[in-house]
This record gives structure tokens, C-alpha cells and sequence, in this order.
């Protein structure tokens, strides 16, 4: 499926680039499968350890998910998990049912959904999408990559050590989290947390400070911003985000690491605990909430956008129209990124916050609808008159609008403060974060491999083994997390061990079964795609040059992993991403190297 | 029995191999390519997306009749009554809005399904839609704030009520303490550092105001139709007094003291009566005889709704709305902290 166009990207072969042909052939194993500072192995490094990693964290789930279903029960599968010492005769331990709870929360937000999937989409993306030979700074880059490791090995090393890793939840609150009395976790689980953490938030600033520099500065000709795929736009914005706010996150660590070790009072007053009171006095645990909630938020974001950007690109594509609203798109993102800097108390209602400053935050927060609002529909109106390629990846950006409005819908009640002083932290809560979070970005990140698979790999996945994935893994997510609105609307808390230990949720044991059995299915379906992902890496189909006849410039490069992208000179952009079935073409698509016709007017109009 | 399962394992992984070389080879006799979509790949999805989409929304329809009667019954206190109406409403108007566009990604997932030759309408934007669409929300978010800051100011609002009941909630891993201010209104001042075995919620025992000071556990008891007044504190982490039956939550943070007030408007005994309570405890009933345990009356509940350590899970104190005067006899019948501290 040659394209038509590519005699553009070879009209400027004079200007060839030998240094970039020659490492070629230098190049050790080390140097090109290890300590790569290749955008492309480098994003292919950071999906394989975020893989490895949702795995053990939804493992976990599903452990904790048998024990809410059948309380008591014992199973051979917990004790095989986590042995005599935490899964006693296959019971789990109350303790080890935090410390699985907290792990989990920590690895699938930030270690799958943050660095897996910026750290695999923004790499992978940036530098072919705006036409650069690589990333601006390929060493700084692969030290994102190694932080990013470093940190992955030690949250799992975490897992084995005598009394078991944080166990506080992934929001850590102190004092819980900080004081080694309060439960094992607090211990040396809780020290390799924050050392973990820290190392990890030095990735993503080293990826996210290259990230911006190379969206600004390197791209390639007559690439301006508006005409950015919104996919750069969305990890522009989602790299600011992070530069911004991680920080925030390390200051709040570090003072919790000072109250933890060297007997400071930043979060600490007034306790008395494992039987006398502690010297700590004047400190604030409010103070960490607004801490942490400071990067929390933007977090849903950094976790969201680029998830957001990758299906606007796919959904465009496969239904073979320009995006609708392009500038709309740009403008509700950048919306969104701002005032998620602004309400992050809506997480601390109910914590002895002024509830004038709580009022304060329920306008910021209702104010996100909006731009959110615009986005929905803009995706549905895309849909609307297209002529759909179902494509893996397109089934998952549909599932993701879909779970989008479903869980964003729940964010206005949660988002009133009246209304949350009955559901916060209830199930209710579990269900809405999930949803709009959780299987919108792992939805999005899904897409994204299918649909950038043969840029990386050079081959195709399968599609109908594709297909039973999406369908299996759509039907069960709903039926894992919707019913869990309904624990919440009953009263049940989050982060219990089990509803059993009081007669108040004996009713709900049916909600808990369903919901396990459908997680348990889910689970297994992610096998179906680990199975596909590493089969077609090594024997699928050879992929063509534009399998999917899109029309931004990773396409135009050859189906080869060479270093600069373009064996000969960039190619120069002419137009916006979006023109797909662009009246009096003779395509359904016209890549952005194609020049305007006479009279063509780009981005959207005829 | 391992060994069993290894060379059940070794056989499915040789069946697999086999299976999927037999794929591959059939690849070769086939035109066009596996992974390329085509009209009937689109059909079957559109298809089975719109199908997708009734069963979603049926389902929906399926758990709201079916897991709406295990919900809590309708607030038993003044504020909540309000706070269950708002919360209809804004319910109402989310559920619309999630089927309707559920609706429409659906069907247009269906019906613009892609076909050979078929070309879609180049519609980049339009900006009477996009208006449209950022108007709408707008304006009903207004609606929606201003009715929500309105409530929230009257709840968090400071107690002013002259004849108000003042009560106490400590909170420590893993029970409550609820204190009561006894004769002369005035609760005791509290220092943590003289917390000790006979000293549970920590009373500055300079203090002589705490010496009538009215300390329960395990249950504690407040009168219906009057306000109460309830100030949080916790001795080691944080946690939350979560009262759901009352739409009552406030978390208790160490060196703070947090504040939450409600009035009950149902008493225990008539809770018990109402009819929606008594088909909930029915369903619960049911549930405990088929584990073989004993049925139960209906009760009110502080649950701890903060994570706080190995029983968070279990930190919970049952509390009894009655009449005022049976309040007043059950107060009276508790001992004051002068003779637990005179021992
Ligand atoms: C296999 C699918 C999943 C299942 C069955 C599942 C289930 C759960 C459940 C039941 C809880 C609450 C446990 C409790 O409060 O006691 C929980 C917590 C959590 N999950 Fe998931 N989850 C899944 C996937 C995800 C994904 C994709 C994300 C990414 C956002 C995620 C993020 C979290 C977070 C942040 C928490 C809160 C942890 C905490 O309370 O500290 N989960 N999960
Ligand atoms: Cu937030
Ligand atoms: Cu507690």
C-alpha cells in the first residue's frame, strides 16, 4: 500500500545524513537493546516494563477481589500468591489486603498509566509526529527510561521484604504513613515507597522537560502548532502538566521523609500511639493533602490526556473524517489542563478544610465538565456520517468516549460537595475513578499499541484475536466497576477487608460476587492480548508502510527501525493532520507532506 | 498433583504451537491479509456495538431496579433530607445525559459502520454546534452549583442553636469514644500527653470541667429533633466518623478538632418501622440465614471511613436516635469521668 505521496519525502535525498546511517552498524547489543537512546527502543523499553507491571497489579486485584467476594474462604491461588506468612491456608491477611490495595492503586497510576503510557506513546510519537530525527536530548531520555526501571524494580522488590510493602494507600496519608507503629507498612515498606516514588518522578521530569523541548523547538518544516496532531497537543500539554506539578509531589515526600526519619513535625501533632505520646507537635496533616492533592489531580490528567490524544487521532482516522472541532479539541484540553491546577480540594471536603475554601473548589471542579462536555461530543460527532474501520484500535477509542461520559457523569455528583459527604470514599467513588480514569486511559493505551503496533514492531497484530479482546475485556469492565456504584449508594467504604465483619452489607454479597467473577474474566482476557503482543512482535504479519492509510508523518517514514526516522532529508508539512475524505480528492486521505492544491484552504475548510 | 499440572500445561503449550502453525500456513493460501478490515469485519462490529449499547443501558436499568432497594433508606436527619433531594435530582439529570449519549456513540458506531466505496462527509466543525454544546452544559452547571454551594453553606454552617447537644467523637485505631459534656455543658479540655490506661480520650486532669464529663463505648445514644453537635478528634492517624444513615461525614485529624452537626429527625424505634427499612433488613436477614447466622434489627452506625490501619475495615459504634427523655434516662444512668478518674 505505497502511497501515492512518498515521492515527496525523496525529492530532498541529496541532503543525506551518513552520521546517522553509520551508527547503524556499530551498534552493540548494549547499546541498541539496553542503554538506547533511540526515542523508538526507548518507548518500547518503557511498554514492556509498564506491561510487566499491570500485570502484577492486576493480580493483585484480583487477589483482593476473592477475598471481598468470599470473605473467609480459603484459596490454593492466594496461598500459591503470597504464601504461609500473608495468605495463611489461602486466607489473606488483613494487613497484606491494604498493602495490595495501596501497590495496586501505585503501580496502575503511575507506573502503567503514567510512565507506561507517556512514557511509551509521547517517546514513540514525538519525534515522528512533528518530523525530528529523535527526541531533543536522546540522553536525558534514556535516563528517564533507567529512573523509570530503577523505580519499577524497587516498588516490586518492596513486595518481598519482611513486613511487607506500604500498605497506607496510594494517597499515603500521614500520620498512617508515617509513623512505623501504626502498621507494618509503615515500615521499611513504606521508606522503599517514597525512595521509589522519588526516582520515579525524576523519569518522568527528565522525559517530560524533553517531551516540551522537542515539540517546541523541533519541528520539522511548516509543521506549526495548529497543525500538531491533537496527540501532540495532548502530550504538550500533559508534559507541562507534569513538569509542573511532580515537584510538588518530591516536596511533599521529602517532608514526610524528614518526619519519618529525622523527627521533624511538618505533618505531625498531638499523637500518641504504641502506648506514649509522641513530641511532635504543630504540624499539619492537612498540609500533605494539599501537598499531594496538588500533583494528585493534575495526575488524572497526566494519566487521561494522552490517552484522550491518541484515540482523537484513531477515532479521526478510522472513521475517515478531520476530527471535529480540531481547534475546539486544542482549546478544551488546554482548559482542562489549567484548571486542574486549581481543584484539587475537592478531594478534602470532608477533611477540616474551610468549607469556604470547599465551596470554592466545587465551582473550579464543575467548571471542568465543560470542556470535558465539548470533548465527548466532539468525539460522537466525528463519528457521525463517517464510514467506520473497525479496526482493534478503533473498538477501544469507542469503548473509551463510552466509559469517558460514564464515569465523567458520576464526577459532577462527587464534584458537589454536598452530595459527596455521603459517598466519599465509598465504593461509589472506586467506581467512578475507575471508569473515567482507569478504563478510559487503559482503553486509550490499548488503541494506541493496536493502532502504532507496526511503527514499533514493524508488524502486524492479529485482528480478530484483537476483536475478542476488546469485546471480552469491554463487556467485563463494565461489569466489574458499574455494579460498584451500587456498594457505594449502600454505604460501603472503600478500602475494607471485607463487608462481613457487621450485618450492615450482608445484602450486597451478590454485587461482590458479580463483580469478581467479571474481574476474574477480565483478567483472563488480558492473555488473549499478551499472547497477540509478543506472538506478532516475532511472527505476525509484516506490516506495510500505512496499514492504516493515515495521514501524520510516522507513516512516511520507511518500515525500518533506522536512526532519524527519515533516511533523507524531514519532510515538510503542508497541510493539518486531518484531511480524510477531503472533497475532490482522489484518497480518502492526504498525508501532511502533501502540498495545498490551488485554492485549498487547510485545516477544515474546502 | 503439580506434576499433573506441569504436563497439563506442556500439553496445552504444544497444542497451542500446533494450532497456531496451522494458522500460519493457511495465511499463505489466503488473498489479502489478515489484519486489513473488511465490510464484513465492520458489520459484525457495528452490529455488535449496537447490541453492546442496549445491553448497557438495559443493564443499567437492570441494577437500578434490582440494587436500588439495598441502598441506604432516605436520611434520617433535617439537612439530609435535602441532601437526598439534590441528590435526585443531579441523579436524574446525569443518568439522562449518560444514556442519551451513550445512545448516540452507539448507534452511530452502528449505523456509520464502513463499506466498500462509501465515502464520509468531510464536517470539520461548525460553530453553532460547538456553542450548542458548551452553552448547554454551562448553564446547567450553574444550576447545579448554586444549588449545591447553597445546601453546603447551610450544613457547614457554625451551630448556633442554644439548646444543642454537644457530643464528642474520639477516634483511635480501631474503636470509637463518644464524650458527653455532662451538667455543666462544658466539655473537658484534653491534653494528649496525659492519655493512659485510666485516661482513654486524654482529659486534662487540671480541667475540672471535664470531671462531669459522660464517656461511652460500643454504642452511644442521641436524642431525635434536636441538634447535635459533634466535635472530632483522633489520637494516633487520621480517620473519619462516616454516619451514613444521617449524610454525615467529617474526617478526625491528630492536633485538630473537626466539627460536624446534624439534627436526627427518626428515632431507632421508628426506623425500625418503616417500610422500606423493613424489606432492607429482610434482604439482609435472608442473606445471614443462608450463612447460618443470626437475623438482626435495623441500627444506626458510625462506620470509620478513613484508612487507618489492619481493623479498619471493622472500627464501627453503634448509635441510638430516641426520644428525648429517654435520652435524658440513659444519660443519666452513665457515670461521670470524676469517678472513674476518684479509683
Ligand atoms: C483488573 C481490573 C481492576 C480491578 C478488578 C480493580 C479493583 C479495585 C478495587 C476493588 C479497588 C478498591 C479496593 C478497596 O478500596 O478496598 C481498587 C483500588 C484502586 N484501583 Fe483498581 N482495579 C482494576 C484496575 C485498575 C486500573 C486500570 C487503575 C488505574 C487507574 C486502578 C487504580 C486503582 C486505584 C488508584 C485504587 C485506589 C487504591 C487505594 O485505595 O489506595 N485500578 N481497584
Ligand atoms: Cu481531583
Ligand atoms: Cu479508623
Amino acid at each position: 500500500m505505497a502511497n501515492a505521496h512518498s515521492a515527496n519525502l525523496t525529492e530532498h535525498v541529496g541532503h543525506h545524513d551518513h552520521a546517522h546511517d553509520h551508527d547503524e552498524h556499530e551498534e552493540s547489543f548494549v547499546s541498541k537493546y539496553i542503554f538506547s537512546m533511540d526515542h523508538k527502543m526507548i518507548s518500547r523499553q518503557f511498554l514492556i516494563t509498564a506491561i510487566i507491571m499491570a500485570v502484577v497489579a492486576m493480580t493483585m486485584s484480583i487477589i483482593f477481589r476473592m477475598q471481598l467476594a468470599w470473605p473467609g474462604e480459603k484459596f490454593a491461588f492466594i496461598n500459591a500468591m503470597l504464601g504461609d506468612k500473608w495468605g495463611k491456608d489461602g486466607v489473606l491477611d488483613p494487613n497484606m489486603y491494604l498493602a495490595l490495595v495501596t501497590i495496586h492503586g501505585t503501580i496502575m497510576v503511575f507506573f502503567v498509566l503514567t510512565g507506561g503510557l507517556s512514557g511509551t506513546f509521547a517517546n514513540l510519537l514525538i519525534p515522528y509526529q512533528v518530523g525530528a530525527r529523535d527526541m531533543a536530548s536522546g540522553f536525558l531520555n534514556m535516563l528517564s527510561y533507567w529512573f523509570f526501571f530503577l523505580s519499577s524494580v524497587i516498588m516490586l522488590g518492596s513486595l518481598f521484604i519482611e513486613d511487607g510493602p506500604a500498605s497506607g494507600g496510594w494517597t499515603i496519608y500521614p500520620p498512617l504513613s508515617a509513623l512505623p507503629e501504626a502498621m507494618p507498612g509503615s515500615k521499611l515498606g513504606m521508606t522503599l515507597w517514597l525512595i521509589s516514588m522519588t526516582l520515579f518522578v525524576v523519569s518522568s521530569l527528565l522525559g517530560g522537560i524533553n517531551y516540551i523541548v522537542t515539540i517546541i523547538n523541533l519541528r520539522t518544516k511548516g509543521m506549526k502548532m495548529t497543525r500538531m496532531p491533537l496527540t501532540m497537543w495532548a502530550m504538550l500539554i500533559t508534559a507541562i502538566l507534569g513538569v509542573l506539578s511532580f515537584p510538588v509531589l518530591v516536596s511533599c515526600v521529602v517532608l514526610l521523609i524528614c518526619d519519618r526519619s529525622l523527627g521533624t513535625s511538618f505533618y505531625l501533632s498531638d499523637i500518641y500511639i504504641g502506648g506514649r505520646p509522641l513530641d511532635n507537635v504543630g504540624g499539619s496533616p492537612v498540609l500533605f493533602e494539599h501537598l499531594f492533592w496538588f500533583l494528585g489531580h493534575p495526575e488524572v490528567y497526566i494519566v487521561l490526556l494522552p490517552a484522550l490524544g491518541i484515540t482523537s487521532e484513531i477515532i479521526s482516522t478510522n472513521s475517515r473524517k478531520p476530527i471535529f472541532g480540531y481547534r475546539a479539541m486544542i482549546g478544551s484540553m488546554l482548559a482542562i489542563g489549567f484548571l486542574s491546577f486549581i481543584v484539587w480540594g475537592h478531594h478534602m471536603f470532608l477533611t477540616g478544610m474551610n468549607p469556604f475554601l470547599g465551596s470554592v473548589f466545587v465551582f473550579t471542579t464543575l467548571l471542568i465538565a465543560i470542556p470535558s462536555a465539548v470533548k465527548a461530543f466532539n468525539y460522537i460527532t466525528t463519528l457521525w456520517k463517517g464510514n467506520i474501520q473497525y479496526t482493534p484500535a478503533m473498538l477501544f477509542s469507542i469503548g473509551l468516549v463510552s466509559s469517558f461520559v460514564t464515569g465523567g457523569v458520576t464526577g459532577i455528583i462527587l464534584a458537589d460537595s454536598t452530595l459527596d459527604i455521603n459517598v466519599h470514599d465509598t465504593y461509589f467513588v472506586v467506581a467512578h475513578f475507575h471508569i473515567v480514569m482507569g478504563l478510559s486511559a487503559i482503553f486509550g493505551m490499548f488503541a494506541g499499541v493496536y493502532h502504532w503496533f507496526p511503527k514499533m514492531f514493524l508488524r502486524m497484530m492479529n485482528k480478530k484475536l484483537g476483536y475478542l479482546h476488546f469485546w471480552v475485556t469491554f463487556v467485563s469492565a463494565y461489569g466489574v466497576f458499574f455494579p460498584m456504584h451500587f456498594l457505594g449508594l449502600a454505604g460501603v467504604p472503600r478500602r475494607y477487608y471485607t463487608n462481613s465483619a457487621f450485618p450492615m452489607f450482608d445484602n450486597l454479597v451478590d454485587i461482590n460476587e458479580i463483580v469478581t467473577v467479571f474481574a476474574i474474566i477480565a483478567a483472563l482476557a488480558q492473555f488473549i492480548f499478551i499472547f497477540n503482543f509478543f506472538y506478532s512482535m516475532f511472527r505476525g504479519e509484516k506490516s506495510p508502510q500505512n496499514p492504516w492509510n493515515s495521514n501524520t508523518l510516522e507513516w512516511t517514514t520507511p518500515m525500518a527501525n533506522i536512526h532519524g526516522n527519515w533516511p533523507g532529508a524531514l519532510p515538510v508539512v503542508h497541510r493539518w493532520a486531518y484531511d480524510y475524505s477531503k472533497p475532490g480528492a482522489e484518497n480518502d486521505f492526504i498525508p501532511q507532506t502533501v502540498p495545498l492544491a490551488e485554492g485549498e484552504h487547510d485545516g477544515g475548510g474546502h | 498433583m503439580k506434576l499433573l499440572i506441569l504436563i497439563g500445561l506442556v500439553l496445552l503449550i504444544i497444542a497451542a504451537h500446533q494450532l497456531m502453525r496451522v494458522v500460519e500456513l493457511s495465511r499463505q493460501f489466503k488473498k489479502g491479509h489478515e489484519w486489513s478490515v473488511s465490510d464484513t469485519d465492520n458489520s459484525f462490529n457495528g452490529k455488535a456495538m449496537l447490541l453492546f449499547g442496549f445491553l448497557f443501558i438495559g443493564f443499567f436499568f437492570w441494577q437500578v431496579n434490582r440494587w436500588s432497594d439495598n441502598s441506604l433508606p432516605g436520611a434520617a436527619s433535617e439537612h439530609g433530607l435535602k441532601v437526598d433531594a439534590l441528590w435526585d435530582y443531579n441523579m436524574y439529570l446525569i443518568s439522562f445525559v449518560f444514556v442519551i449519549t451513550n445512545a448516540f456513540l452507539f448507534y452511530f458506531s452502528y449505523k456509520y459502520a464502513g463499506k466498500k466505496g462509501v465515502k464520509a462527509t468531510f464536517f470539520a466543525h461548525d460553530n453553532r454546534l460547538e456553542m450548542l454544546w458548551t452553552i448547554v452544559p454551562a448553564v446547567t452547571l450553574a444550576f447545579i452549583i448554586i444549588f449545591g454551594l447553597k445546601y453546603w453553606n447551610d450544613i457547614t454552617e457554625r451551630s448556633e442553636s442554644p439548646n444543642k447537644v454537644t457530643v464528642e467523637l474520639y477516634a483511635k485505631q480501631f474503636d470509637w469514644t463518644a464524650r458527653y459534656a455532662g451538667k455543666d455543658k462544658v466539655l473537658g479540655s484534653t491534653d494528649y500527653r496525659q492519655i493512659d490506661g485510666g485516661n482513654d480520650v486524654g482529659l486534662d486532669t487540671l480541667d475540672a470541667t471535664g470531671y462531669d464529663d459522660i464517656i461511652v463505648k460500643n454504642e452511644f445514644h442521641i436524642p431525635v429533633g434536636k441538634e447535635i453537635e459533634f466535635k472530632m478528634r483522633s489520637r494516633d492517624v487520621i480517620h473519619s466518623a462516616y454516619m451514613p444513615h444521617f449524610r454525615a461525614q467529617m474526617n478526625c485529624v491528630p492536633g485538630m478538632v473537626t466539627e460536624f452537626k446534624f439534627t436526627p429527625n427518626k428515632t431507632t424505634a421508628e426506623m425500625r418501622k418503616d417500610p422500606y427499612v423493613i424489606q432492607l433488613m429482610a434482604g439482609i436477614n435472608e442473606a445471614r440465614a443462608k450463612k447460618g447466622e443470626e437475623p438482626v434489627e435495623f441500627d444506626y452506625i458510625l462506620l470509620c471511613n478513613k484508612i487507618c490501619g489492619a481493623s479498619h475495615y471493622n472500627m464501627q459504634m453503634t448509635i441510638v436516635v430516641e426520644s428525648e427523655k429517654d435520652y435524658n434516662d440513659w444519660l443519666a444512668k452513665q457515670k461521670a469521668v470524676r469517678t472513674i478518674a476518684a479509683k
